[in-house]
């Protein structure tokens, strides 16, 4: 009946003059709109109108002019971003790390998902859930402690042991090529609990039938995983996969800002685009560069998305974001 | 192979419990681990560390990093009292406007509903990147140095909203509405006294991801605070971990002889994430059903 209602009213309003619409609708609804006033406001101030400070990419900004009305320099800002190498550096390492990350996170979480969910003993699989979940709740700040603690030259762990072994002393922070490794480590160290809840959740929502039919064709539990849970478990990680991919362009800043900060050492190995923006803007002060990598980024950020959510939409439209 | 397969009618086939249970138990104990260490490095007595280094248990238990702080705690306390506060002014503000802004993107009679929902998730699709929002905040809005913006920064999180407005949804019936109204309630009472008591098991979830996401903010003190009684513990601990190994009130007080330094940042580190790794036993299951809820859209 009330569907009716809404479909008269439709309808009605409809036939009234368009441009009227929203303030009508919102005289109409005076209070509802006054509720949801807070959040406008706060994206406005927040997010809309930061976002047209977009024209700081195309000025040389000043002290004086401000956001709105520095000199306008057209594309200067891009040409340096451009010229100075840095754009190819900070856009591979951006998609290669998060290739990676969401690669590995994918099958750890997975993994652990499938053997968490073949334990019979409920206090095991508790108890286990909680310690993987773990990691997930602290800072990256407090992540780089424990990296520190690890991988330092003089007194870390990896180093001691090595030194039982008699072996020599990895002097990891001025190395690039071991953080190709770390990194991805790390990631997965951090996400696997919260990964294996989402695959869990998803493999308890398999229907316990199909498994009792298997067990009556003689299927043993291998084949059961290989059969029927990963099978079924593909679509969940397809979406999540896709959902991952159009994050990709913002990289875990967090996490290259704690663990690797300003070391020159590994800069090209780890720059990402974010910590270029942010070395840029709160290092060296060079807005040019800063508000151009956010542009930049803001603009790839957006095609991937749109791409991402248009790869979601034909697999499985109920799961689009949009 | 066949005599595997024979084994496995009773469905309990030892090997691949073996594997299940070995795996998990690997996966958990790496995860483990590194609190481990850290918890070892703090209660380990200087010498000790600068001596043999890092190890997995204390090689000589000591308390001296953690009398070394609490003998000057200023700085320590302080930081506990500015993330305390913002955590929790920030939730609770947060998940009120959140919520009332679910409330009302669910509510049929609004034509416009749908474009103030993409009003809401344009934002997440692009932005102005990080040097406009700095410098409006600070050179316009001039929020640098107060509690607002370490309050207002990290304060909404617009997939919490959309994931509130899915559970609102499902979960509070439109008849019950349309009755509430019936009886005289308006559109706030309605909010306040059905939506409010029938969403508890959301808010629960959505508080926990919001207050952690406060709690382990150090991102928006570093960019607008340089005051010391603002800063907030984690952004205090990033302080101490990197260059600048004292804070300006302890190095005061302390000759650089006698300080621990490699076990101190340890006891720092245990100081500034005791809390959330003691809290989060109870509340792991919030967070648990909020992944759920948010995986199952709506």
């Amino acid at each position: 009946m009330n569907t009716d209602v809404q479909k008269g009213d439709l309808t009605k309003a409809l036939q009234k003059k368009k441009t009227w619409g929203l303030i009508k609708d919102i005289s109409t609804n005076k209070v509802l709109y006054l509720m949801f006033a807070p959040i406008a406001i706060y994206f406005i101030i927040f997010s809309y109108i930061p976002m047209t400070g977009i024209v700081m990419a195309f000025q040389s900004y000043t002290v004086k002019g401000g956001l709105f009305s520095s000199p306008w320099v057209g594309l200067d800002n891009f040409q340096y971003f451009f010229n100075s190498g840095k754009a190819w550096i900070v856009t591979r390492n951006t998609i290669v790390y998060n290739v990676i990350f969401l690669g590995c996170y994918t099958f750890f979480s997975i993994l652990a998902a499938v053997f968490i969910s073949e334990i019979q003993k409920k206090w095991y699989k508790k108890l286990s859930q909680t310690l993987m979940f773990l990691p997930y709740f602290i800072s990256w700040v407090t992540v780089s402690a424990f990296v520190y603690n690890f991988l330092n030259y003089e007194y870390g762990i990896v180093n001691k042991i090595l030194e039982n072994f008699h072996m020599e002393a990895l002097d990891i922070y001025s190395n690039s090529g071991y953080w190709y490794l770390i990194l991805p480590f790390m990631y997965v160290w951090k996400w696997v609990g919260y990964g294996s809840v989402l695959y869990l959740a998803a493999i308890v929502g398999i229907d316990q039938e199909i498994y009792e039919a298997a067990t009556i064709d003689g299927a043993n539990r291998f084949q059961k995983i290989t059969k029927i849970t990963l099978p079924l478990l593909k679509p969940t990680m397809v979406i999540l996969l896709l959902l991952g991919l159009g994050r990709i362009m913002r990289g875990e800043f967090d996490m290259f800002y704690q663990l690797i900060g300003n070391n020159g050492l590994l800069m090209d190995a780890t720059d990402i685009i974010d910590t270029l923006a942010f070395r840029s803007l709160m290092g060296t002060a060079d807005f040019g560069m800063a508000s151009s990598v956010g542009l930049y980024q803001s603009v790839l950020t957006l095609i991937i998305i749109l791409t991402a959510n248009w790869l979601v939409r034909k697999y499985d439209r109920d799961q689009a974001l949009f | 192979m066949s005599s595997l397969g024979v084994k496995s009618k009773k469905d309990s086939t030892p090997v691949y419990s073996t594997i299940a249970y070995a795996v998990v138990t690997i996966i958990a104990l790496v995860c483990v681990l590194p609190f481990i260490v850290l918890l070892a490095g703090a209660f380990s007595s200087e010498s000790s560390v600068l001596k043999d280094g890092y190890w997995f248990w204390p090689r000589e238990f000591s308390l001296e990093a953690f009398q070394f702080i609490f003998r000057f705690p200023e700085d320590v306390l302080s930081a506990y009292r500015v993330s305390i506060l913002i955590t929790v002014i920030g939730t609770v503000v947060s998940l009120f406007i959140s919520t009332m802004a679910a409330y009302v993107l669910c509510r049929k009679e609004l034509r416009y509903r749908n474009a103030l929902s993409f009003f809401l998730f344009f934002t997440t699709l692009f932005s102005g990147g990080l040097a406009p929002y700095y410098i409006w905040l600070s050179r316009y809005l001039h929020l640098s140095n107060t509690y607002y913006v370490l309050i207002l920064g990290p304060m909404f999180n617009v997939m919490y909203i959309l994931i509130l407005r899915s559970f609102i949804k499902g979960s509070v019936p439109e008849p019950l509405i349309e009755s509430g109204k019936i009886d005289g309630a308006g559109d706030l009472r309605i909010f306040l006294q059905l939506v409010i008591p029938l969403s508890k098991p959301a808010l629960a979830s959505i508080g926990v991801f919001t207050a952690l996401a406060y709690w382990n903010d150090w991102w928006t003190a570093m960019m607008f605070t340089s005051k010391d009684q603002l800063i907030p513990l984690q952004y205090l601990l990033y302080k101490m971990l990197s260059a600048i190994n004292l804070s300006a009130a302890m190095s005061e007080h302390v000759s650089s002889v006698n300080t621990p330094k490699e076990t101190f940042k340890l006891a720092m580190t245990v100081i500034a994430t005791g809390p959330i790794v003691v809290v989060f036993p109870f509340v792991q299951r919030y967070f648990v059903s909020g992944i759920t809820i948010g995986a199952v859209k709506g």
